[in-house]
């Protein structure tokens, strides 16, 4: 499968004909787009998104969506459902590419580098790009520490210096939850309660030192008081990893976030971008009346 | 069967739902009459089968006692000896082969299925694997005694006893009829069993579990490794259990191929002999009581293996079917 979609998602990009090096300015593709502040960020884990569409079949779920997304910052993606955002985000780290008849076109660099690459293994993204997923899913079978040890074991460990051992609670203090876990790192990682099995999931994706953590969603299986240690967390990370999060909860996006990008769905129930600035000009001084229709409530 | 004497209140919770409606209640109450019956019917039959074997086998049991019976290999009709031990052992050798075997080959096809074949191959590959298991018996029996005994006698005989003759298992007598041919058959029969539980159980594992993985930059085979297969686990092996049961029941292809030796050994290339392979071969010419008595006694030894081993695995499997398996450690 992945072989397949890969060599479509190629001959996607040979036909689009376009490189970075042609377009070296991010270009809103469509007049009503108009509203995408242009970003240039030099900070470690920054993304480029250049002309992405992304489609199931010949169905186009996303239409073309430019932007850069500031490394080491929280970055936003709101909107109503079905405009787009989980499967936006799923293209960032190459999991759209692994549903059925799923492809892309377009590009997006991680540093410059073409993630969609002819010669690029989506495992290595995967690896750089980690992703943290709606519904809590620790591994049943494991313990808590082989959870957070599970990317580690598959992908060996980055420095020489430090153990498994450390690693693991050092992802685990990250993830906030060191002090709940450490008497009990034996454990199924399934009796923990939902918010720090989600915790969890957040450790294990920090364990192997990602660039960028996508989370889609993280939030919404979680009782109010989880969602705001959630929250607590994506702002100490900001700082050591880009987060991209998906919410469809505009208070979350306006609490964590440094920028918001606001999708919603067009005509052809295709959803695209149509406004990306910092979070509070979107929420006190949106460009796109829809924006402001949206981000004040009257509709979605 | 004791519902309308034993339990009135049972009975009465029984019908009372057809009762208590204004209008179509006859039909109601006689459809479930009727379903009730065929159900009685059938447990009427068990009940009846299990009975008729161990009045028959009570002879037996007397005479040898039931353990005694299944601890001594004696097995001559002549002098009114009968001891089932070689018996229960090709048994369980034969069928320990066929897992062996079958195994790998039937998780690599599920998985095949599952997780790798493109969506176009999926269908025709599992259809083509869930035929095999409708072919006959009787018709792996004559392929094997047509096409893979001979191959044994032929090509895989002296090969195996000179690389590997200095373990007991391989060595002379070696004809083709054998222990290896039975184990070989019962695989080729199982796979499909083997697969299709396996495939049901893999598929039920949640995309957001293998998704966990993938994200954390897992290949397609780490995924599998050590997603897939753990968390499906419990139901493989009742998956396996499964197929175990079969061949521990199958009787045509195994006497076809088996060569009915009267003895055990544990040589795989000798020929020896099942449970059911001596039924199928006895009980016509069993001239005395006795005889026939120890057969039927075979018999419920091979029912009470097959049940055991039947219950464990449908437990396996339902409580997969029914809930993370996982969540319990």
């Amino acid at each position: 499968m992945t072989q397949h979609d890969t060599s479509t998602a190629t001959k996607e990009r040979e036909v689009s004909g376009t490189s970075a090096t042609e377009h070296p300015a991010v270009q809103a593709s469509s007049p009503g787009q108009s509203h995408v502040a242009h970003v240039e960020s030099t900070a470690p884990g920054s993304l480029r998104v250049d002309d992405l569409e992304a489609y199931y079949g010949s169905f186009r779920a996303v239409s073309p969506v430019s932007m850069a997304i500031e490394g080491r910052k929280v970055t936003a993606i709101i909107g109503p459902s079905g405009c787009g955002k989980s499967t936006f985000i799923r293209c960032l780290n190459r999991m759209h590419e692994t549903a059925r008849g799923a492809h892309i076109r377009g590009h997006i660099y991680l540093d410059g580098e073409d993630i969609n690459g002819p010669k690029v293994d989506p495992v290595v993204i995967r690896r750089k790009i980690g992703m943290v997923f709606q519904k809590p899913n620790p591994f049943p079978t494991m313990s808590i520490y082989d959870n957070v040890a599970a990317g580690l074991k598959i992908n060996g460990i980055k420095s020489k210096e430090r153990s498994m051992d450390e690693i693991v609670e050092q992802a685990l203090r990250q993830a906030a939850l060191w002090d709940e876990v450490k008497d009990k790192l034996k454990q199924a990682g399934t009796a923990l309660s939902g918010g720090q099995q989600q915790r969890l999931c957040i450790a294990r994706a920090l364990a192997v030192e990602p660039e960028v953590l996508l989370m889609d969603e993280p939030c919404s299986a979680l009782d109010p008081i989880a969602t705001l240690a959630i929250e607590d967390l994506i702002r100490q990370l900001a700082p050591q990893v880009t987060i991209v999060i998906v919410t469809h909860n505009m208070q979350q996006a306006s609490r964590v976030s440094d920028r918001t990008a606001f999708f919603m769905m067009n005509a052809q129930r295709s959803g695209e971008l149509v406004e990306y600035d910092t979070t509070a000009k979107v929420f006190t001084n949106p460009a796109d009346k829809r924006t402001d229709d949206y981000v004040t409530g009257r509709f979605g | 069967m004791t519902v309308e004497s034993g339990q009135p209140g049972l009975w009465r919770r029984f019908t009372a739902g057809a009762r208590n409606q204004v209008s179509g209640s006859a039909g109601d109450v006689i459809f479930r009459l009727v379903a009730l019956a065929f159900t009685l019917i059938i447990l009427a039959l068990a009940g009846s089968l299990v009975f008729t074997v161990w009045d028959g086998a009570r002879p037996s049991i007397g005479e040898f006692g039931f353990f005694g019976f299944m601890s001594t290999e004696e097995w001559n009709p002549v002098f009114g000896e009968f001891g089932a031990r070689h018996i229960i052992l090709g048994t369980l050798v034969s069928s320990l082969i066929a897992v062996i075997l079958a195994v790998p080959v039937a998780l690599g096809i599920a998985l095949f299925i599952t997780e790798l074949a493109p969506p176009s191959l999926r269908g025709p590959v599992a259809f083509i694997i869930d035929i095999l298991a409708a072919i006959p018996s009787i018709v792996y029996g004559l392929w094997g005694m047509m096409v893979l005994v001979p191959f044994i006698a032929g090509n895989l005989n002296d090969p195996l006893i000179d690389y590997l003759g200095w373990t007991p298992f391989f060595g002379r007598p070696a004809f083709g009829l054998s222990l290896l041919a039975a184990g070989i058959i019962l695989a080729i029969m199982i796979v499909p069993i083997i697969s299709a539980v396996a495939r049901e159980i893999i598929y039920s594992v949640p995309a957001a579990q293998k998704e966990g993985m993938l994200a954390l930059g897992a290949t397609r085979w780490e995924v599998m490794w050590k997603v897939v297969l753990p968390y499906a686990r419990v139901g493989i092996v009742g998956a396996i259990i499964l197929g175990l049961a079969r061949a521990i029941g199958e009787t045509m292809a195994v006497t076809m191929v088996i060569g009915n030796a009267g003895y055990f050994v544990a040589n795989l290339l000798a020929p020896s002999a099942t449970m059911a392979s001596l039924i199928a071969n006895e009980f016509r010419e069993a001239g005395t009581s006795l005889h026939v008595s120890a057969l039927i006694h075979v018999g419920l030894v091979l029912m009470i293996v097959s049940l055991i081993v039947n219950i464990a695995a449908r437990l396996l499997v339902w409580s997969v079917a029914t809930g993370p398996s996982g969540d319990r450690r």
